[in-house]
């Protein structure tokens, strides 16, 4: 593997999993809880959607091939995606839905933060821009998952239910493979091992103060980053790649 | 302080509707003043909100990031929109919780449009071009409605739905002038929202029981009638210009009004939507139900950490 393989990659997986996750989350658009969480729901997709435009129009930079963002995002194979498991999980409800943010945000954060020291300009650019919206996100999940956990008691049973539904997709947050290893060396990426301390850490502090604990089981779910997928993916591709696959080669 | 009948502050009142002086929310107002201005707020309100459906249906199927991006905004907009004109209801009274019950209940009403369904991406662009532009003649005179707090949140919302509707005609142009696929996907939706679009703006004004009162109260700026006619001649050269055909055999020029004449309004149709005969009135009323019950626990849950961190704080 070329590094510019390498590197295009790496990317291509950053803006899988914000493309994913904010598909998913724009699913909620009109359905929230109460109306200040439908626009902050919103608000995420949104930022999501941005990240994944900004990350994929650096991919087809490195590729070369003359690709539009729209292709990469929409007209690849189901395999072809190499998002995280976790962030490709249905939405459930909003307890769920809170989860898997909390998860992701804490993750991305420290993965962004490193990001900015990227010895590629144009993803350190990225990540610091990033990043600002990340911080939000991370408050604005941690603030929810403490609320759920420590409200009602069904609040709690259905947070608790999520949480020990979706840790087995957390150790993936920090897979690496030849990819990570060859942009590390570079300095254009970053090595996740060295935070996955702080990211369990930042975990237990606020499941802490949500009285939440991390289920005891703790088998392991993988496969995203290689593109074998959990059976959720293949509906949330039919339903965003439709009018690209009905419709080809046009301009929208 | 002397005690002024009701008959001289009603005067008052009026004197400074007259003066174009704005009513705020601690000034003495006519109760069918406060009811009327409650009414259409909220239905306002509700009609943003409702709103969010028809188009949030299409944002997982955009064809686009940027596509889905603008949509993604356009709607959280709209929220936006709703989240405003629940508070300038509730500086007359209205709490949101029970304005929000009687839009589920059937009692309070919402722009019959949103009754429409969604079945094709052109739509996301003739509602921006259609629906929010019959929204804009609608609300630009509402930036000089007499009731101060309506008056400026119709200023605010007023520019994004310029925006929007901006958003829209772009979508639908940009089909106009594309395959055939898109021509035929763009006059199609056409064909579908152009007469529920005029529809939009009420009954025929001798129809319109309201309309002389709110006209009066500067709650209401311009009929009706007037309001559709300044539409359709806006909005006839629109479609000419990109090369689409408004489905009326009815429309053409008059040069003696200096407007278009256009055909007759079903209003049939219009009333059996405004009374939830619509193709998708239980669809949108249940997919708002269903928002709130399925977030009740969250709600019930936010309430009681706010209680639980309120007594830690006394006790420490």
């Amino acid at each position: 593997m070329t590094t510019q393989e390498a590197f295009y990659n790496y990317i291509v997986r950053l803006g899988d999993d914000s493309l994913i996750l904010g598909q998913r989350i724009s699913e909620w658009c009109g359905h929230g809880p109460i109306l200040e969480e439908d626009i902050a729901l919103t608000n995420i997709a949104l930022d999501l959607i941005g990240q994944t435009t900004n990350l994929f129009e650096l991919a087809v930079q490195i590729e070369g091939k003359g690709k539009d963002v729209d292709q990469l995002a929409f007209l690849r194979l189901e395999k072809e995606y190499t998002n995280l498991l976790l962030v490709e999980q249905p939405n459930v409800d909003f307890g769920y839905t809170i989860v898997r943010q909390f998860f992701f945000d804490v993750f991305r954060k420290l993965t962004f933060e490193a990001l900015c020291q990227s010895s590629d300009e144009k993803l350190a650019a990225i990540a610091e821009k990033s990043l600002k919206e990340i911080k939000y996100h991370l408050k604005h999940s941690s603030e929810w998952v403490i609320r759920l956990g420590d409200g009602t008691e069904e609040s709690h049973t259905r947070v608790q239910a999520a949480v020990n539904t979706l840790w087995k997709f957390t150790n993936e947050l920090f897979y690496q493979d030849e990819v990570d290893q060859k942009v590390i060396e570079l300095g254009l990426g970053v090595d996740t091992s060295l935070f996955k301390e702080a990211w369990q850490l930042h975990v237990e502090k606020v499941f802490t103060e949500a009285t939440l604990t991390i289920p005891a089981n703790t088998w392991q779910h993988e496969g995203g980053r290689k593109g074998t997928h959990t059976e959720h993916l293949g509906y949330l591709l039919s339903e965003m790649q439709y009018m690209q696959r009905a419709y080809q080669n046009m301009e929208w | 302080m002397s005690t002024k009948n009701i008959e001289e502050l009603e005067k008052e009142f009026q004197a400074k509707i007259d003066a174009d002086i704005k009513i705020e929310p601690n000034d003495w107002m006519p109760e069918a003043y406060r009811k009327t201005l409650m009414r259409q707020i909220s239905q306002h309100a509700h009609s943003e909100i409702v709103g969010m459906l028809p188009e949030g249906n299409w944002i997982t199927r955009a064809p686009s990031l940027k596509r889905k991006a603008v949509l993604l905004a356009k709607v959280q907009d709209e929220a936006g929109h709703g989240l405003y004109l629940y508070s300038a209801a509730e500086t007359l009274g209205l709490d949101r919780e029970s304005s929000i019950d009687d839009l589920h209940s059937g009692k309070a009403k919402y722009s019959s449009i949103f009754n429409y369904p969604t079945l094709s991406w052109a739509d996301m662009g003739t509602i921006g071009w259609l629906v929010d532009g019959a929204a804009i003649m609608n609300q630009v005179p509402l930036c000089r409605c007499s009731y101060g707090p309506y008056a400026r949140a119709m200023v605010r919302v007023c520019k994004e739905e310029s925006f929007h509707q901006r958003q829209g005609f772009e979508i639908v142009s940009l089909l106009a002038n594309g395959t055939p696929e898109q021509k035929q996907m763009v006059q199609d939706s056409l064909n579908r929202f152009w007469w529920p679009s005029l529809m939009m703006f009420g009954p025929n004004d001798d129809n319109s029981p309201n309309s002389a009162q709110s006209v009066k109260w500067k709650i209401k700026r311009m009929s009706n009638d007037e309001l559709r006619q300044q539409f359709i001649d806006v909005t006839v050269p629109q479609a000419e210009m990109v090369g689409l055909t408004i489905p009326d055999k009815d429309l053409k020029w008059n040069e003696a009004t200096g407007h278009y004449d256009f055909g007759a309004i079903n209003w049939e149709e219009f009333n059996q939507v405004i009374q939830g005969n619509g193709p998708c009135n239980k669809d949108r009323i249940d997919a708002r139900r269903n928002a709130k019950e399925n977030g009740a626990w969250v709600r019930e849950a936010a309430n009681a950490f706010a209680e639980k961190r309120k007594k830690k704080e006394l006790t420490h």
